[in-house]
Parts: C-alpha cells; structure tokens; sequence
C-alpha cells in the first residue's frame, strides 16, 4: 500500500455550490430525511435498488440503504449533525460504489446550507480527502498501460470543448 | 460540462503530456532523462510536467540535486472525475427535489431550471443578481 500524505493536497477535493429556490429548513430537510426519494435509484450499494435511504439525524448516526426486503446496505456514518445549516457525512463507496468498512479509505462529504434571500439556499457542497479512495500505484499503471488511453482520450476531448465554451463570464 | 474543467484530466488534452504520463508510469524518471525520450526542449519538458503535476497526475521529490517525477500513486485526477461527474448528477436530482416540494412557492420563481453550477458561474450569477436590485 503507497503512502498516504498526511495533509490532503489541493487535488483531493471537489467542491460544487448550486442556489436552490427554497428555504434552508426546507432543503436541509429534503437532503437529509427524504434522501431516498431524490437519491439517483441507479446508485446503490447492494444488488437490487433501494426503497428508502436513511441519515440517522444525530452525529454518529448511521447513513445507510434500504431494499424491497428490508435488507440494510451500510452507506457511511453522520460525523456532523447541525440542523438546518450543516451535515457532514464519511463516505466509503470509493468509484465502485462497494462499501469499504475501513475509515482511512474514506472520504468526507461536507454539505452547508446557507440562507441567500427570499426562499433561497446557496448550497456549499464539499467533498474532501477524495485520495483515501485511491487504489495504489500498481492499479493505476495497469490502466495506463492497458485500455485506458482511450477513455483518456475521450476526457481530453470533452475538456477541450468544454473549455472552447469558456467559463461563464 | 464544465465540470471537466475542474477535473485536472483536461492536462491531457495534450498527446505530449499524455506520452509522458504514460512513460512515468514504466518508471520514475528525472527531467533530463525524460527530454532524452521526447523531440522537445527541456524547458518544454519541465512546462508539461508543472502542468500535470497542478492537476493532481504526478509528483516530484528530490533526489541529491536532482527532481524525479513519478505518476501520482492515489491517481487523484481520475478520482476527480468521478466525483465530480456523481455529484453533479446527485446534486442536480435533489435540487429538482427541494424545489418541487418547497412549501411556499418563490415569488420570483421564473420555472428557469438552474443547472448545477460551478462556483465562478455562480459568483457571475450573483453579481448580474446584485446588479438587478
């Protein structure tokens, strides 16, 4: 196993804000105790779709899947709690979406809701420590010599055209 | 779209950055042995590999006076992309959740449909709002 470094470097996280038309009460409340109703059905972690996903409302609680059987499906764990303005959950689904028990191969998902004006919510979505999820050196050149390149190059080419649009100005 | 843009994998639009990548990957190398294996200068060399080294691809650590590059073992960019492109799809099915639910409806409500935004869009976003005022 490589070493990790102890500080997370720059390119370990990802950060999405988005400005939601309802108030912070209502949209922390959405994420947080409707999570199975939004929540995209293509994503779960056992071999049949969920029915419900649970954020136990306290730290500590559990975040977890629910099937047609009543099956659980461990999801992560609720390392912050502070309604309406802040939840932070680990995340252990790495790119597989397989649950990995282990906490130094979890990541943090800091998610914020802050009031922006009438019925308005600037959501601040942090995901952090992303290289816990990294799979080693040697998986990582067996991709790069094997089939890969392509898949690159299929990256390179929608980043060009993506950056041919530019930013918004 | 834009999301690629911050993924760091848009450092190998170019096929030069790509080929080295791929000759770190054999093995560690430093910048002079590195120039060897491409028709590019050194300085050209040294400029690709800031670049893939800002986008999270390689890194460097110091050997006597010489800097060795090798790829970045967690393989970071790769895993951006991935997350960025999940959340962006999660985030978008529950702001299309959150606002069809919203128990008072929004008195400037326009049914715009507000995409996923990156943060530069939504700072423009806010100072054309600022301006509105």
């Amino acid at each position: 196993m490589s070493q990790k470094p102890a500080s997370a470097s720059p390119g370990a996280v990802v950060r999405k804000t988005l400005v939601v038309d309802c108030a912070p009460e209502h949209a922390f409340a959405v994420f947080t105790r409707n999570m199975g109703r939004w929540w995209p059905a293509t994503h779960h972690v056992g071999a049949t779709p969920f029915r419900d996903v649970i954020v136990e409302p306290r730290s500590g609680g559990r975040w977890y899947e629910i099937n047609a059987e009543d099956e659980e499906g461990q999801w992560g764990h609720v390392l912050a709690w502070e309604p309406p303005q802040r939840v932070v959950l680990s995340w252990h689904l790495g790119t597989t979406f397989a649950y990995d028990p282990d906490l130094a191969h979890a990541s943090e998902l800091d998610i914020r809701f802050h009031a922006a004006g009438d019925n308005r919510t600037r959501v601040e979505f942090e995901h952090r420590h992303i290289e816990r999820h990294g799979e080693g050196y040697e998986k990582l050149r067996d991709v790069l010599d094997g089939g890969w390149v392509g898949i690159l190059d299929e990256f390179a080419k929608r980043a060009a055209a993506a950056e041919a649009m530019g930013p918004a100005q | 779209m834009n999301a690629y843009l911050n993924t760091g994998l848009h450092a190998l639009a170019d096929p030069t950055r790509l080929a080295i990548l791929q000759s770190l990957a054999q093995q560690p190398r430093a910048v002079a042995d590195l120039a060897r294996g491409f028709p590019v200068s050194r300085p050209a060399i040294s400029q690709h590999l800031r670049i893939l080294k800002d986008a999270g691809l390689v890194s460097d650590r110091h050997a006597g006076t010489q800097r060795i590059y090798h790829i970045d073992p967690a393989g970071i960019a790769a895993l951006k992309a991935h997350f960025d492109a999940l959340w962006t799809h999660v985030l978008d099915t529950f702001q299309a959740a959150a606002e069809a639910t919203a128990p008072t409806a929004t008195a400037g409500g326009s049914g715009r449909p507000k995409a996923m935004e990156d943060k530069h869009v939504a700072k423009a976003r806010k100072r054309v709002a600022r301006r509105r005022r």
